[in-house]
């Protein structure tokens, strides 16, 4: 009787309150997320719709002119000669960079998920490079891999003469990918490596009494069961391969020729080398659109090849 | 009585305070901060530069002039990010090979007025061929603070070591030339120690090979710049011979190889004067400076330019155009030429020259000094330059290799930078 008054509709009023349970609810969710959308919506969709509008413009900063130009640097994209070359190169390298970093990150992974006395160090030793400053790492790397540098003078004591690492177009792309995984494969590693420890030690004893070799078990067990962790380490890899700029620009320039001159390399060049401030943002949208639809055609790839996802 | 004695006491507080208050907001408003972008983060050069600026402030008490260095490799680049930015400094290096960019876009403000009005400025004395490059439609749209010949640093300990001539000994039989330079360095570079490096070029920047193939005559673009001369005879020579003394005679260090001069690990280096600070002063060597070698086309030499310009998107573009007259003014021209060769002509002569280069002899100041900035060519430059020295430099890559087709090359790098000569 009391809470049938306390919740009675006063004279005159016949709807419900407007703060009802679930708008107050809502209204804390909204207020939870707002801090990270708020954060989005200014430092990414914001900046990515200016760079749209930017690619419909001219515009030339010493001049100080901003003209709308519509569609014309898209059909610059479509004419520019170099274009081609460039993702081609984009393609090789991030191609292998996630064939060459998962399957060594996979491999660490497996030899490190070992019991055995001092194995932490190992793990620790592998993931150091992470840690390290991106540019300092490549620095290093670019001292080792001149003609006369570290792993030509390592080659010459067993009488081999290395070749020109950074000025010859095959091995300056095979360098700069191996500077690449060097640096980050510590980072698959470990995800592999708590992938591995997921797999139950029973599946592998059932393996075992019905007597499936080693392999067959990776293969059988391992593989499928890890799957959720290989699709994430390749989108993560992938990603990143297409953002590769401090490497290129720190070893080769983009050089020779064009040979490792990557997407995110030349849109800096257009842009802030040469200002055209226009036809850079054109070209981040194609970006955009390579990572949208990679990401997109992966994560339609895991109803095929990832098993087991919780 | 106690409230109309409170309110006169208002009143009056009032009366001498606003005068104050205006007073003191008419000063805020007054108060002129300029931004300097520079290259050089060098203590020597800050002090120098701060002093000027102290006694600019000593004038102007409402001015402060601060500088910002940014980094010598992408300096440009930073420049015109903070342009785009909308943070566009006050004044502004701007490097020679960037210069018609900025003279022709409009972005910087006009001097020529303020110069010639400031106090005891003379602008007539500076050189006509200095100011070129600055220059449009007869306004100066930037001071050519610094005009530094190239010149080539020797190391007479290496070059006696491996047995070959000095460039002194040449010099003084009358066969200071390219072949027999490059004799000196191939000697020098099959000893063991690297033989001629032409310092900054390390296969990327391309324009510092002017310091030897303006020998031959060759340049790499028309003098209007709109056609590509780089497949011309005299660049299809000079280009060779460089690649003979690369490839073949093991008198430049190959691509990827890193030799150091002022370490003393090289016979010959090509650089401009002011790089005489690098010399090693723990363990020294026997050194000397001379003029560049004599090419097929004669006796030559080249000069690189820094130039200071006034933004004119800049709130006080005219007060900073001042301040550039009170910096480069006959006085402080003197003072920066330690570091910064004047390209007036009251500051190029040896006596001068000797104060402020005390490491340089009379000989080499006269020789190499004042001939080189009189006589001299500027580095190439374009408009769009920056786009143009991309693709040279990724078409010139295929020079680089043992097996070269040279003219081949060259066509193809004429094909590419062609549409953009034109523009």
């Amino acid at each position: 009787m009391v809470v049938a008054q306390d919740h009675a509709i006063p004279e005159g009023r016949s709807s419900s309150p407007f703060w009802t349970i679930a708008r107050r609810d809502s209204l804390a969710g909204v207020l939870f997320i707002a801090p990270q959308l708020i954060g989005i919506s200014i430092f990414v969709l914001i900046p990515l719709g200016l760079v749209f509008w930017y690619s419909l413009h001219e515009w030339n900063v010493l001049a100080n002119t901003f003209t709308y130009t519509g569609a014309q640097n898209y059909r610059m994209l479509i004419e520019d000669t170099n274009l081609l070359e460039v993702l081609g190169a984009t393609a090789i390298f991030s191609s292998g960079l996630v064939v060459f970093n998962l399957s060594l990150a996979l491999l660490l992974a497996v030899l490190l998920n070992q019991k055995l006395a001092g194995i932490t160090i190992f793990r620790t030793l592998f993931f150091s490079p992470v840690v390290v400053s991106l540019v300092a790492w490549t620095i290093v790397w670019g001292f080792l891999l001149q003609k006369n540098g570290g792993i030509n003078g390592l080659l010459q004591v067993f009488g081999i003469e290395g070749p020109n690492w950074l000025r010859e177009e095959t091995t300056a792309m095979i360098s700069v990918i191996v500077v690449q995984v060097f640096k980050n494969v510590g980072l698959n590693m470990i995800l592999f490596l708590a992938a591995l420890q997921g797999v139950p030690n029973e599946l592998y004893e059932a393996a075992r009494i019905d007597g499936a070799p080693r392999f067959k078990q990776f293969r059988r067990i391992t593989l499928p069961l890890i799957s959720p962790t290989i699709l994430l380490t390749s989108i993560i890899t992938i990603v990143g391969s297409l953002q590769v700029f401090a490497q290129i620009a720190v070893l080769t320039q983009g050089g020779p020729g064009l040979s490792t001159t990557v997407l995110v390399y030349y849109l800096y060049q257009q842009a802030f080398q040469f200002h055209f401030f226009g036809y850079g943002s054109t070209l981040s949208i194609l970006l955009f659109v390579i990572v949208a639809v990679l990401t997109f055609a992966q994560w339609q790839m895991r109803k095929r090849i990832v098993f087991y996802e919780s | 009585m106690n409230y109309h004695r409170t309110l006169k006491s208002a009143v009056v507080a009032m009366a001498i305070a606003m005068p104050l208050g205006w007073g003191g907001i008419a000063l805020a408003q007054d108060a002129v901060n300029l931004r300097m972008t520079i290259w050089s983060a060098n203590e020597a050069h800050l002090k120098l530069f701060n002093e000027i600026a102290a006694g600019f402030t000593k004038d102007r008490p409402n001015v402060k002039v601060t500088y910002e260095s940014l980094p010598f490799d992408t300096y440009t680049t930073a420049l015109t990010t903070q342009i785009a930015g909308g943070n566009a400094p006050d004044m502004a290096w701007i490097f020679e090979t960037a210069a018609y960019d900025f003279v022709n876009s409009g972005a910087l403000y006009p001097l020529t007025d303020t110069l010639k009005a400031a106090k005891g400025y003379n602008l007539e004395e500076l050189s006509a061929t200095a100011a070129e490059r600055w220059s449009k439609d007869g306004k100066l749209y930037a001071y050519p603070f610094s005009t530094s010949p190239f010149a080539m640093f020797v190391n007479n300990d290496a070059i006696k070591a491996a047995g070959a001539k000095t460039p002194a000994e040449l010099i003084a039989a009358g066969q200071w030339t390219w072949d027999n330079a490059i004799a000196t360095a191939s000697a020098v570079g099959q000893s063991g120690k690297g033989g001629l490096i032409v310092r900054d070029f390390n296969y990327q920047i391309w324009q510092n090979l002017a310091s030897v193939w303006n020998g031959w005559g060759a340049s790499p673009w028309s003098a209007d710049g709109k056609t590509c001369t780089m497949t011309e005879k005299p660049m299809v020579d000079a280009l060779t011979f460089i690649h003979e003394a690369i490839f073949k005679k093991k008198a430049i260090p190959g691509p990827g190889e890193n030799v150091d001069f002022f370490a003393g690990n090289a016979a010959m280096t090509i650089t401009q004067i002011s790089r005489a600070s690098l010399l090693p002063k723990d363990k020294p060597f026997s050194w000397d400076l001379v003029p560049l070698p004599k090419g097929p086309a004669g006796e030559y030499s080249l000069i690189g330019q820094a130039g200071i310009g006034v933004m004119q998107a800049g709130k006080n573009a005219k007060t900073a155009a001042e301040f550039v007259a009170y910096m480069t003014n006959p006085e402080n021209s003197a003072k920066l030429s330690q570091f910064f060769p004047s390209a007036r002509k009251s500051l190029l002569n040896a006596e001068v020259l000797k104060k402020t280069n005390p490491l340089l002899s009379q000989e080499q100041i006269d020789k190499v000094v004042i001939s080189g900035i009189a006589t001299g060519k500027v580095i190439p430059g374009h408009t769009g330059f920056a786009q143009i020295q991309q693709a040279v430099r990724s078409g010139l890559d295929a020079v680089w290799r043992p097996d070269a087709d040279i003219p081949g090359t060259l066509q193809k790098i004429c094909g590419q930078i062609g549409p953009f000569l034109k523009r």
